[in-house]
């Protein structure tokens, strides 16, 4: 809804991901991002005269996966099309994508907002190859002096996911990406590193009278590759469309773009001035046949999608909250996971996972999969506490050894000589020493200063380096003031 | 005989019998295309140096006594649209004047792999579009057997050199009959494989689904072993079929008695020259003489192949052909204001008249609004044309046809696009349906060659060839020649 209901707005977002292949969609060129320009490439993906392509197999498992997780239907029989449309970026000067008979239709996934869960509908997800990318002396293709076609992305295989027109708020919309990027993260079908541009999103918004429920016109702006530039784009165009009706004027259908540096949109073409792509079947590739067994096969072999971790996660004990944290990094909640295998109090584990743990990453900028750290090991050093062998104080630094030396908690234990003292005779020496250089601590605690105990519990830590068993410590301590 | 004319089969006993060097041969066809190339003008380019290497090395295996394939040694030249690491490969055309690709075609590959020897690449319709190679951006070919006659087209180089002696094979693509129809007006044998029996990777794309190569000979049986070592698979083509690829030698043996020939009434029909009927009528009788069952049959939707062909092609090619742009390869407008003006001037300079036709079509039929009316019921005729085809090999394992309505016209004659077109009629359904054809002397008309076609069901090449070599050894129309200085009108 509209921040002054006035109108509300319905959204739909294409949504264009790579997959996660080793090679491109085509031919054998690696999809390795940030090498050299135009060092992966071959005849094929150059498009050079009498080249022919052969479809990657890799590229529809990733795309029949990410299908299933949508709850799409896997059509046994789809075709490839040519897309036909002249830039410098595509050298073949069409685009071999799928047209009329995508590999995936007729899905859904749910997203949550507060308390509310919402069923959004994905119309379709089709393959198809990614074009390259252009470098200008100036700003644009028509202002430069010299334009640079860099060929390595060409060929790079992508999904077009294409959500139904079912989201009324920017909120919703955010909620989507993020739920789809999740299910593209847990399916590995996609690296889903938005940062290099391999997600990106086109936003279809339009806005209607509330209460009215015939769709206003729609404008479609193009390539975003964050979350935060589709929610100030939105933001933006909202407002935009908002002003054009409240003048009494008409949207015009058009292609945008997003300008992130003043963070407005521009109109890019109008709908006359679109472009006529002449679909017509690819006669390169023959049609796209699939074995309703395999199609099967491949559902078998999907894995704990981000709904049903949340779902498990708040089975276990953990807050909303908590769960939501785990669920949406998939690499800190299969860490979580795979430690807890290991250990059996969840709350706990997930204490260290999203505290101390993360903190750790976040100082680094690390994920979690850069640290040296094994899940297994967390667990091991989570039952050194428990046991009593070392403090929940000594822990912070033994995690902090292990997430940079990998290094199993006993090891570092055994070589910085941390083990816990709890051997009361060996405290009670330290004790009476304490005692003796506090003489004032002492005698405010014996006229009721309770706090006076903590300082005098703090000062045995000290002169243990930490060592000593702070429970013990406290109970001798109180024994040692009362019975004198 | 010069020992240019011979045939392959012939030239392989030779070889290994050390009656000849292959780069005596070698240098026999350089020799000959030196001579009467500068007047037939089939070569855009020679590769004399490297086809000197390549018929040592030849003679180098023979003299270790290593045995040697019946291709081995064999001078041969490929259609200019066929790609070849490090060679200009132009498809006859100024936009890749320039162009020298960096991969080698899979049956530039494979011929290599058979040692046959490269003598350069040949002259054709700008991006095979048209029936003369009148059409070329690099001058016209002449035909052999008269100087002011085209050759045909559009693979017009690939016949001509082969009826001229210049090589002993070549091969060519046929898209609506490029191979069938200059084999038809050079009286030599040219095979338009079934769709998917032999590899288009490397064959610079009119049509892709209708782009096929095959080989151009002066005999059935080198015909036959040219297709046996371009002929199956390809991982690199996926159009192309798996299947078990026979010796196709093996069947120019067999006898053809009991073979069933179907003669479609259709192609016989308004149109076609008195004399190429009086050719037919004679083959039907040659054929029944050798104990073949001759009978009419029908293929009812004949009349709508060429419409249907000229929308299917011409939408093709429109995206085929929208890579040229200058950006990459090839000629650029330098001197362009922005990339539109560049792209847009690059394609005008480059591409002749007929290529701009038919990428303009294209463009036309595949547009929003006329797509269902144009390309899509195209593709309906095109099922209706392959089930008049499945009806027909159903009563026959052949079916005989004229392979053009005439012979050779003179230089100009047909400067209508609409009437060359036409010249197309009898070849252009065999592509639309997919299945194998082949053309082979029948006879001659006015002192130019008459072919004759046969077609059958894909990948039933060896009936075609047991068939044709059973007409060419009753008849011995193949051994007639053009007179040394081309003939006059």
């Amino acid at each position: 809804m509209m921040t002054e209901n006035r109108y509300e707005m319905v959204c739909g977002v294409e949504t264009h991901v790579e997959l996660a292949t080793k090679s491109k969609i085509f031919c054998g060129c690696s999809t390795e991002f940030g090498r050299e320009q135009n060092t992966q490439v071959c005849p094929v993906c150059e498009g050079l005269p009498g080249v022919l392509p052969v479809l990657n197999r890799e590229v529809v498992k990733l795309a029949v996966r990410a299908g299933l997780a949508l709850n799409c239907h896997i059509a046994e029989f789809s075709k490839f099309d040519r897309k036909n449309y002249y830039y410098p970026d595509l050298p073949k000067n069409f685009q071999t994508s799928q047209y009329d008979l995508p590999i995936c239709q007729n899905g859904w996934l749910d997203i949550r907002t507060g308390e509310q869960v919402k069923r959004i509908g994905v119309t379709r997800a089709h393959m198809e190859e990614d074009a390259g990318k252009l470098v200008h002396s100036g700003e644009t293709i028509t202002t430069s002096q010299e334009s640079y076609a860099d060929y390595n992305r060409t060929g790079v295989p992508l999904l077009e996911i294409v959500s139904e027109p079912d989201m009324r708020s920017i909120d919703e919309v955010i909620a989507y990406l993020e739920q789809l990027v999740g299910i593209l993260e847990y399916t590995e079908v996609s690296d889903c590193r938005l940062e290099q541009g391999s997600v990106r999103f086109d936003i279809n918004v339009s806005l209607r009278p509330a209460g009215q429920e015939v769709l206003g016109t729609r404008t479609e702006t193009k390539n975003l590759n964050s979350f935060s530039s589709v929610r100030r784009c939105l933001e933006y165009e909202i407002l935009r469309q908002a002003e054009v009706l409240d003048e009494g004027g008409q949207v015009i259908q058009e292609t945008r773009t997003w300008d992130e540096g003043r963070g407005v949109t521009l109109s890019l073409r109008s709908k006359e001035e679109a472009h006529d792509y002449r679909y017509f079947p690819e006669p390169d590739l023959v049609p796209l046949v699939l074995d309703r067994d395999w199609i099967e096969k491949v559902r078998a072999e999907l894995p704990e999608l981000p709904e049903a971790r949340y779902a498990r996660l708040q089975s276990l004990g953990l807050s909303a909250y908590d769960a939501g944290v785990l669920t949406s990094s998939k690499a800190l909640g299969d860490f979580f996971d795979q430690a807890g295998r290991h250990y059996p109090d969840a709350k706990n584990l997930a204490n260290w996972v999203m505290g101390d743990l993360t903190r750790l990453l976040n100082a680094r900028q690390w994920s979690v999969k850069d640290a040296l750290i094994q899940p297994r090991q967390l667990a091991a050093m989570l039952e050194l506490i428990d046991k009593g062998v070392i403090s929940g104080k000594i822990a912070k630094s033994v995690l902090e050894d292990m997430v940079v030396s990998g290094k199993d908690p006993e090891q570092i234990v055994k070589e910085k000589g941390l083990v816990q003292i709890s051997d009361e005779s060996a405290l009670l020496t330290v004790i009476q020493e304490v005692l003796q250089a506090q003489p004032k601590s002492v005698e405010d605690f014996r006229s009721g200063k309770e706090q006076a105990l903590g300082f005098l519990v703090g000062q045995v830590m000290k002169a243990t380096k930490g060592q000593a068993n702070p429970g013990v410590v406290n109970q001798l301590l109180r024994e040692q003031l009362t019975e004198q | 005989m010069d020992i240019t004319a011979r045939s392959a089969v012939e030239l392989h006993t030779m070889l290994v019998e050390k009656e000849i060097q292959a780069q005596e041969l070698t240098a026999a066809c350089l020799e000959k295309i030196r001579t009467d190339d500068q007047e037939i003008r089939a070569f855009l380019t020679v590769t004399a140096e490297q086809a000197l290497k390549q018929a040592a090395a030849v003679d180098q295996k023979i003299a270790a006594g290593e045995k040697i394939g019946l291709l081995a040694g064999i001078p041969m030249a490929l259609k200019d649209n066929i790609s070849t690491l490090g060679i200009r490969t132009t498809c006859a055309s100024k936009i890749l004047e320039s162009y020298i690709p960096p991969y080698d075609a899979t049956v530039a590959e494979q011929l290599a792999q058979a040692g046959s020897v490269l003598l350069g690449k040949l002259n054709m319709d700008e991006f095979a579009m048209g029936s003369s190679t009148e059409n070329s951006g690099f001058g016209k070919t002449c035909n052999p057997w008269n100087r002011k006659h085209v050759p045909g087209g559009s693979s017009g180089g690939a016949a001509a050199a082969v009826a001229g002696d210049e090589v002993v094979f070549s091969l060519g693509s046929d898209t609506g009959g490029s191979i069938r129809q200059p084999a038809s007006f050079c009286g030599v044998v040219g095979l338009k494989p079934t769709y998917g029996a032999v590899s288009r990777y490397g064959l610079i794309a009119y049509a892709s689904s209708l782009d096929q190569i095959g080989p151009v000979t002066r005999t059935v049986a080198d015909n036959a072993h040219v297709f046996n070592a371009i002929a199956g698979h390809d991982a690199k083509d996926s159009t192309s079929i798996a299947f078990d690829k026979p010796d196709y030698s093996q069947f120019l043996q067999r006898e053809i008695k009991g073979l069933k020939i179907g003669v479609p009434r259709e192609y016989l029909a308004e149109g076609i020259d008195p004399e190429v009927k009086r050719v037919i009528r004679e083959a039907i009788q040659t054929y029944t003489d050798l104990g073949a069952l001759v009978e009419e049959c029908s293929l009812p939707h004949t009349k709508y192949a060429l419409a249907a062909y000229y929308l299917i092609a011409t939408a093709e090619c429109s995206s085929n052909l929208a890579r040229y742009d200058g950006v990459r390869y090839g000629l650029r407008a330098a001197e362009a204001e922005d990339i539109l003006g560049m792209v847009k001037q690059t394609r005008a300079r480059g591409f002749g008249a007929e290529v701009k036709r038919r990428i303009m079509l294209g463009t036309y039929a595949l547009s929003s609004g006329y797509y269902d009316a144009y390309y899509l019921k195209a593709l309906k005729v095109r099922t209706l044309i392959k089930q008049d085809f499945d009806q027909a090999f159903a009563q026959a394992d052949v079916l005989l046809a004229p392979t053009a309505p005439t012979t050779a016209w003179a230089f100009g004659a047909k400067a209508d696009p609409l009437s060359m077109y036409l010249a197309d009629i009898c070849t252009i359904p065999v592509n639309l349906a997919g299945i194998p054809a082949i053309s082979l002397p029948g006879g001659l008309a006015g002192g130019l060659p008459v072919g004759i076609q046969l077609m059958a069901k894909p990948l039933a090449e060896g009936v075609l060839f047991q068939a044709a070599h059973a007409f060419e050894q009753a008849t011995a129309f193949h051994t007639l020649k053009p007179a040394p200085t081309g003939g006059a009108l």
